[in-house]
């Protein structure tokens, strides 16, 4: 299958993107040129095969729920672009 | 170009030890070099001249004072732009950490403080770590010391660049799929990406979580062995760490291969009707002759399903990554767009379309389509399942072999700008080095030729958690050949790389 300018478009608004008219383009053709490949996985009879999503053979790594101490607000708030008090500030999120 | 610059950072170390040299003298004659060659070059983002011979000092006073801080204590290291320092600043190479200080230190940056080591400054590479040519870095690309018109490799391409140009004994990399042993070929360098869980990655800018690596890059093998035994080890900030103790890597580089069984497989020199170019064969083939010369033994073998590497690859990790950077919105930390905005929606959008390059958009993408719904069965679940058969494959292979051998990369560096308008071209140049990553196995890079004056890579793939024997296959294959201490010649900025090398160091044997 191919992927529309429309269907980039939605993709593009699900990866909080925004592209450009131009840019759009050039994405469509190259995504198509890439998901090219893609479709040789369908080659493969993979039924009953177990997904991989970690390598390494472990599960639930536990450990003890201790408190310990966070990095002080004013450490974390040093990189935001702006801040009000202790708290990140964004434009309104809800009418 | 000072005669210090020359030492391997063994020696370098144990000259630092004894007092015969000063960690600020030898910091000193690489900062000098680095701006000797860096506008050639261009290996660093940033470079930290005041702090590096601050603490080389610091370092001279300690050992002076009797403390025994280790093998690499005193020795700069170049350290790419993708793991966390603390107070200074990390971009990842991206606009959209540009400005970005973290609050805490990575894993690896304590384990290489506590050893001693001194950081020269941040190495270039691709935005993210998305890429094989460094050309993706928000920051203008590294040149490659061995022809200024071709591209290091990527993604820790400044890392590779530094240890070649001679800027930097010792660096540190990243490798999610080829991203440490890729630049290592093309540079001349030796690379090693460590089994998945091997080196932790807290403070790690995470790319693709289930294959992203922190190793070791240097000039040889033993370097390469003392720099992954500062790095190895359980970190219980990273719950994907393995908790096993790092054997003694130093130990390993006895030289005996005698009776050690090599795999070659031959889907690692043709995929899907492509070859490896004739030299890259022919080197590396020559390479697995020398090694059966000291008494390892190599049989022919298959791996069927890494004729579907570079889909299952080319799905995963940019779905992982879509994830991971869903983080860079503008809100806590990092690049918010200055435009006005109508809601928090829009906010995103922008300060994202400003903050993030062609290529990391096209992951993201990418991996955002492969993960939506209706999709996610078809792409995402099937890469998982065919990741599966791939790793299957290698433990097949694993029963037979203690070690497989194949090349690094599929062709010689190729020019700047050769790749940049051709994503697909430029995803096949990690063809031979994603399954490494697909498996979670240990890999690394030995020089071990050249062609037209560019060297050439031998990739040596390890069972999990066995980088010892990997090492010591490295080295007895270094101590036979005089590959790695082939560099190019060392001149000043306009004249470095090109087809003239010289021998450094010891000189041919």
């Amino acid at each position: 299958m191919r992927l529309s300018h429309e269907e980039v478009e939605h993709i593009a608004l699900l990866s909080r993107l925004k592209l450009s008219d131009e840019e759009r383009e050039r994405m469509t053709t190259q995504l198509n040129d890439i998901m090219a490949f893609f479709e040789q996985l369908g080659e493969l009879d993979t039924t009953d095969v177990e997904p991989t999503s970690h390598v390494i053979p472990m599960s639930n790594v536990l450990r003890a729920d201790e408190v310990k101490p966070s990095l002080p607000a004013d450490d974390v708030l040093a990189n935001a672009p702006e801040r009000a008090g202790d708290t990140f500030r964004v434009p309104r999120v809800v009418e | 170009m000072s005669d210090e610059l020359l030492l391997t950072a063994a020696e370098a170390g144990r000259l630092i030890a004894r007092r015969e040299l000063s960690s600020r003298e030898l910091t000193r004659a690489c900062l000098e070099r680095v701006r000797a060659v860096e506008g050639a070059v261009h290996a660093f983002v940033r470079i930290s001249d005041d702090a590096a011979l601050k603490r080389a000092e610091e370092i001279d006073r300690r050992i002076a004072a009797g403390e025994n801080l280790g093998p690499l204590a005193g020795v700069p290291l170049a350290l790419k732009d993708i793991v966390c320092t603390r107070g200074e600043v990390t971009t990842c190479c991206s606009r959209i950490l540009e400005h970005y200080v973290p609050a805490y230190d990575a894993t690896v940056v304590q384990r290489l403080r506590q050893a001693g080591v001194v950081f020269l400054g941040k190495t270039n590479m691709d935005e993210f770590a998305m890429g094989s040519s460094t050309e993706n870095s928000a920051f203008g690309p590294t040149h490659n010391p061995w022809d200024l018109e071709r591209v290091p490799g990527g993604s820790s391409g400044g890392s590779a660049a530094a240890l070649a140009a001679m800027e930097a004994p010792l660096a540190v990399g990243s490798d999610t799929g080829g991203s440490i042993r890729q630049p290592a070929a093309f540079c001349g360098i030796t690379g090693l990406k460590p089994t998945y869980g091997r080196v932790s990655r807290y403070g790690l800018i995470a790319f693709a979580s289930s294959l992203d690596q922190i190793g070791p890059m240097t000039r040889d093998v033993r370097d390469c062995a003392l720099l992954l035994q500062v790095l190895a080890g359980h970190d219980p900030m990273d719950s994907t760490s393995v908790p096993a103790e790092a054997p003694d890597y130093a130990a390993a580089l006895d030289g005996d291969v005698k009776g050690l069984r090599i795999g070659i497989p031959g889907e690692f020199f043709e995929y899907r009707g492509r070859r490896v170019s004739r030299e890259i064969e022919d080197t590396v083939r020559a390479a697995v002759r020398v090694l059966e010369g000291l008494g390892a033994v190599a049989e022919e073998i298959s791996t069927p399903h890494l004729q579907y590497v570079i889909p299952v690859y080319y799905i995963i990790a940019p779905a992982e990554a879509s994830s991971n950077l869903a983080r860079y919105d503008g809100v806590e930390y990092g690049h918010r767009t200055p435009a006005p905005v109508e809601d928090i929606v829009e906010l995103y959008r922008q300060t994202r379309e400003e903050g993030f390059g062609a290529e990391v958009k096209r992951r993201i993408m990418l991996g955002t389509y492969a993960l939506s719904a209706g999709y996610y069965d078809a792409y995402y679940g099937k890469a998982s399942q065919v990741r599966t058969l791939i790793r299957r494959d290698f433990e097949k292979a694993f029963e037979r072999c203690d070690l497989l051998l194949a090349p690094v990369t599929p062709s010689l560096p190729f020019r700047l700008g050769e790749k940049t308008d051709d994503p697909v071209e430029m995803y096949l140049s990690d063809v031979c080095t994603i399954a490494a990553n697909l498996a979670g196995l240990p890999a690394m890079s030995v020089p071990c030729g050249h062609a037209r004056g560019l060297p050439i890579g031998l990739q040596i793939v390890g069972k999990p958690l066995d980088e010892a024997t990997m090492l010591r296959a490295a080295y007895a294959f270094q101590e036979a050949t005089d590959f790695h201490r082939l560099t190019p010649r060392p001149s000043p900025a306009g004249e470095a790389g090109g087809a003239v090398v010289q021998w450094a160091g010891r000189g041919p044997a």
